[in-house]
């Protein structure tokens, strides 16, 4: 039907000077969602990345427009599925804040040693898709070992796995699972048994090194430039991390550090990554002994309404700083909301650091900067 | 740099600018043709105001407000909130993607969803709506018959 030369104009572009453009997406194994880049290459080397969003937008923030301050949060685990708990908190905190709810104590150290097991799970299906990625495919099998502890957790907890929808403004929807303590701590120490079994297989593997290091370098300047945060910006040497800068819930009575690392390319990406999960390890094994008796939700109205005014929450996600934006006029439902998503921003960098670097490497770097593309496209 | 400091300096730069400090942070007001000049001396000395973590627009139906959160690298915890507001018939202000490049994407979010024309942006085209899309889908008198968000 078709001869040879026919079928290869069909699928490529050829340029004017010889260049190739090629579609990455949305439909790609690497991408873990539907991302579509388009990708101008000059031989195997990148000259331009062109992202095209819009293949999961659902129109969140208009959609939050209609929603009172009750229902909104339930929406916003569908956003970065993977710290669907981190996401509920801020919309909670800033209902707390714009109403001046009195939180708890039991509710707040609850909500810190979620918002930690999330981050531990996100960074774990990260570290083993990240690895698929680059041809390993068992610290997939080894990552997933411990995600899933973390999960049992949250069914036995939230009642779901994945959106957990568990936080509400003033507390918690309902108490703890009675076994909670146990099952955490027995994920605790499970975790630092087999942490360094995957360490040892990715770390110092030889291929992932050569993969990863001096690959998609970002110097500090382009990171405070291009908005980055979270481990992205970290790993260049900015810190960024929300839990330090504006402490929330539990966050100003426990001990950890933040883990900043200065060369910026992809290996330190990785890096900052497997150290967060140890601070978060050690944040948790702070509170889960000291979680206080008592109430576990607030005294708060039947219907919310927050005052007129414009109100702004920062929290830290497994991906970087989410920030919630209300407008308010004095009703039961926002005025005005956005969601300035981690991803959103650093995925802007993605043409910046991967430009004049092979397509080979675009993995790598895409892997590294931990794209979810809900998040991003909202 | 407290507050006081900040205003003192815009003042000093737009005599025009007003002040709200009923938030929890700084509010600047100015008019829309002078917001380059003052974000392009907010980012060098002595503020450095070097990092723009959020940027967005209102629609309060007389008019859109275009938002910018502001805070320094070097001190996260001045955070500053810059406000402009703009014609809704024809939204025109000039792009700050020039002096923090995280803008380049929201200018082009905020162009989409409000139809806001950013003047001298380098790429200014949809990003995240189909090409075809008609209508503007964060203003309050979008209405789509088809896909209804109404409840």
């Amino acid at each position: 039907m078709y001869n040879e030369t026919e079928i290869i104009k069909d699928t490529t572009e050829l340029g004017p000077d010889g260049e190739l453009v090629i579609n990455m997406g949305p439909q790609h194994p690497a991408t873990h969602g539907v991302l579509h880049l388009v990708v101008t290459l000059n031989g195997e080397t990148i000259k331009k990345i062109e992202p095209h969003l819009g293949y999961i937008h659902r129109s969140i923030e208009k959609m939050c427009e209609r929603l009172t301050y009750r229902q909104f949060i339930y929406v916003t685990s569908r956003m970065d599925y993977l710290s669907s708990h981190i996401n509920n908190t801020a919309c909670a905190l800033l209902v707390e804040k714009g109403m001046q709810i009195e939180v708890p104590e039991r509710a707040k150290v609850v909500r810190t040693i979620l918002n930690e097991l999330t981050r531990i799970a996100s960074h774990e299906l990260w570290i083993g898709a990240m690895a698929m990625d680059l041809g390993a495919f068992t610290p997939f099998f080894y990552a997933f070992r411990e995600r899933e502890m973390i999960t049992d957790i949250m069914e036995d907890t939230c009642g779901a796995r994945l959106t957990m929808n568990y936080i509400v403004p003033g507390g918690l929807m309902y108490d703890i699972h009675p076994a909670f303590q146990t099952n955490v701590k027995a994920f605790i120490k499970q975790f630092k048994e087999k942490v360094t079994e995957y360490e040892d297989l990715v770390t110092g593997n030889v291929i992932f090194q050569s993969r990863t290091k001096g690959v998609g370098v970002l110097t500090a300047e382009d990171a405070i430039s291009y908005g980055c945060t979270g481990p992205v910006a970290r790993a260049s040497g900015v810190s960024c991390d929300m839990r330090k800068i504006a402490p929330y819930d539990a966050y100003d009575r426990v001990e950890f550090d933040e883990v900043i690392e200065t060369d910026g390319d992809s290996f330190t990406r990785y890096l900052v990554r497997v150290k967060e999960m140890n601070q978060s390890i050690r944040i948790i094994e702070q509170l889960i002994d000291n979680i206080p008796e008592g109430e576990f939700v607030g005294k708060t109205k039947n219907v919310l309404k927050l005052a007129k005014g414009e109100f702004y929450q920062r929290v830290e996600t497994a991906r970087g700083e989410l920030g919630v934006y209300i407008v308010s006029e004095g009703g039961t439902t926002p005025y005005r909301i956005k969601f300035r998503s981690p991803g959103f921003s650093n995925l802007s960098v993605l043409n910046h650091i991967s430009k004049g670097s092979m397509i080979g490497d675009l993995m790598a770097t895409m892997g590294t900067l931990d794209l979810v593309i809900p998040d991003i496209d909202r | 740099m407290t507050n006081e400091a900040i205003k003192e300096y815009i003042t000093g730069h737009i005599p025009t600018a007003s002040f709200d400090e009923t938030g929890e942070w700084l509010n600047i007001l100015v008019e829309s043709k002078q917001l380059k000049s003052l974000a392009t001396s907010l980012n060098g000395q002595p503020i450095q105001l070097d990092f723009l973590f959020c940027l967005t627009c209102v629609d309060y139906e007389t008019h859109l407000t275009m938002v910018y959160h502001l805070t320094s690298s070097k001190d996260r915890t001045m955070n500053i909130v810059l406000k402009a507001n703009v014609d809704r018939t024809t939204p025109e202000i000039e792009t700050v993607c020039d002096i923090w490049r995280t803008a380049e994407f929201h200018e082009r979010e905020v162009f989409e969803m409000f139809g806001v024309q950013f003047l001298n942006h380098p790429d200014l085209r949809k990003l995240i709506l189909e090409e075809d899309f008609k209508g503007y889908p964060l203003r309050k008198d979008f209405e789509d018959p088809i896909n209804m968000i109404k409840l």
